[in-house]
């Protein structure tokens, strides 16, 4: 059983980690030679170092600060663009109206509005919520919109043949249909949400991973920088694989089958 | 005192019961009133300057008839049935059906089984076939899952409530839409090509078994197929239904006598009344 189990992720992740050892063994070896200095490019050992020399700083205050503002960027983004996805498909004017002004929000950028953001939210957790929901909730709303148009007509001629109201036939078959499109929303947006997270940080603040990458790159503390980068993407790494889980399990016990 | 007339319509009984023998012999010497009847019936899509799709269509249907519609692909036999199910109304003309009354909307009224089997993929057989309920939600949960328990063990498929409909053959989904179907309630059932998509195996294995159910089930039912063997098999009387080019709904009795099997295909009248569906088809197309 156990033997079985580890053939089955030998076999599903080991060309990937056989290649990741191959790569940082390589990057290690150009590091030792000294092509490039250790400011430029320093080994994932040296890295590994720095990571368990600042661990103290590193997971004790900047991990948890850019993780709340993650969470609460997602919560909003996932709240704001389920309603405004669920909205739009029910009311046509509401899209008629909106989603021109969705599209246009996605195409600021960010790093122009910072100076606004700055001077309404100061320096606070909400300039970087602020971003985090403006590069989150996009992927959330289309997902959520995209996938309540797909409708079936024949299931829903089949309830309507049965006495389903409107709201009977969103809740019965468009809201189902849709969960495939409306996770793949929310997985997209899991990602935004921490190059959200840093990019907010890097606009101005005291604590975060992106704060402590951009700080340390000011000082041309390599390490440390990548150190704090890879904490990043190991943390986006793990959030998306929640969701991913998540939408597993869902779909799992209702027998949708991928 | 003639819309009362008007509305029991009498006419003269040739069908199923009266050839079951003298136990339904006393009672139906009466004659049965329509279930469905339609008259001079037309409908055509509203920005289509097309042919219409259905015209002048004229039939009827009465208590606990099996009657099947057939003709060739595209005269409108489903739209005719989404007609009337109350998913469209018609351009012109008139259909009553005699248990609705006629100004109330008749979506919700008929049980209406679709081509495809339409099992919602993410429900089990029971939720699918608590469906109906749910909608309408007229009887208490508990009883409704017995009903639905109770089928399932008499249509040959106990234990498999919990099943999803991919975990199912083909003939098996099909019959779990029916059963679906017949909790919608009401006593008429509109059938749409049901065995349609089945490979000839299974769909003689589905006639037996509905020709088994049939009389217990007391329902009318008005069956769409593209199968004549299937149609005489199955049905009290067939209407063959015109092309587009337009023409007339003919009419054609099945005098079998009931029960039937589905190993009559072999027998003469059988055959004789095949072939005459067959050139009556011909005709109707080559006009």
């Amino acid at each position: 059983m156990i033997t079985r189990l580890f053939r089955k992720n030998l076999q599903n992740y080991g060309p990937f980690l056989v290649l990741l050892l191959f790569i940082l063994g390589l990057w290690e070896m150009l590091a030792r030679i000294g092509v490039l200095p250790p400011f430029i490019l320093p080994g994932p050992l040296s890295i590994g170092t720095a990571l368990v020399e600042n661990s103290k700083i590193l997971f004790g205050l900047h991990l948890p600060a850019t993780l709340q503002e993650v969470l609460l960027g997602y919560v909003l983004s996932v709240t704001c663009g389920t309603l405004l996805g669920l909205g739009m498909h029910t009311w046509r004017p509401l899209e008629k109206a909106l989603y021109p002004f969705i599209i246009i929000s996605q195409t600021i950028p960010l790093i122009a509005l910072s100076p606004v953001f700055i001077m309404w939210f100061g320096y606070t957790l909400w300039s970087k919520v602020a971003v985090v929901f403006l590069t989150a909730f996009f992927p959330v709303v289309v997902g959520a919109y995209d996938g309540l148009q797909q409708k079936n007509h024949a299931y829903e001629d089949l309830l309507r043949t049965m006495g389903a109201s409107t709201r009977q036939i969103l809740l019965k078959t468009r809201i189902p249909l849709a969960l495939p499109s409306y996770f793949s929303g929310l997985k997209l947006s899991m990602v935004y949400c921490v190059i959200g997270a840093t990019i907010g940080e890097w606009l101005g603040g005291s604590k975060g991973l992106g704060y402590f990458s951009r700080r340390m790159a000011g000082n041309l503390q390599s390490k440390e920088m990548f150190a704090a980068v890879v904490l990043l993407s190991a943390m986006g790494v793990g959030l998306f694989l929640i969701i991913a889980m998540i939408e597993k399990i869902i779909f799992k016990k209702r027998g949708f089958h991928k | 005192m003639a819309v009362l007339f008007a509305n029991l319509n009498f006419r003269p009984l040739y069908f199923r019961r009266e050839m079951k023998g003298s136990f339904y012999r006393a009672k139906e010497v009466t004659r049965i009133t329509e279930i469905i009847s339609v008259h001079n019936l037309s409908y055509a899509y509203a920005k289509s300057a097309d042919a219409p799709v259905l015209s002048d269509i004229s039939l009827a249907v009465h208590q606990g008839e099996f009657v099947s519609l057939v003709g060739t692909s595209g005269c409108g036999k489903s739209t005719l049935f989404k007609i009337i199910a109350g998913l469209l109304e018609p351009s012109s003309g008139e259909l009553r059906l005699h248990e609705i009354s006629a100004t109330a909307k008749r979506l919700g009224q008929v049980a209406y089984m679709p081509q495809q089997d339409l099992l919602l993929p993410w429900r089990t057989v029971l939720e699918n076939c608590l469906l109906p309920w749910e909608i309408k939600r007229s009887r208490s949960k508990a009883e409704v899952t017995s009903q639905v328990i109770e089928l399932l063990e008499r249509l040959g498929l106990a234990g498999i409530e919990n099943s999803f409909p991919h975990e199912l053959s083909g003939g098996m989904r099909q019959r779990v839409a029916f059963l679906r179907t017949l909790i919608t309630g009401g006593g008429l059932l509109l059938l749409d090509e049901p065995f349609g998509a089945l490979d000839h195996m299974t769909k003689r294995e589905m006639h037996s078994w509905l020709l088994e159910i049939l009389d217990e089930l007391d329902k009318t039912i008005l069956f769409i197929t593209h199968d004549l063997e299937e149609a005489v098999l199955l049905s009290d009387r067939i209407y063959l239904l015109p092309g587009r080019a337009g023409g007339s709904v003919e009419e054609i009795l099945v005098d079998l006598p009931r029960p039937r099997h589905s190993k009559m295909n072999y027998e003469p009248r059988f055959i004789e009344l095949r072939a005459e569906l067959e050139r009556k088809l011909y005709d109707n197309t080559a006009v």
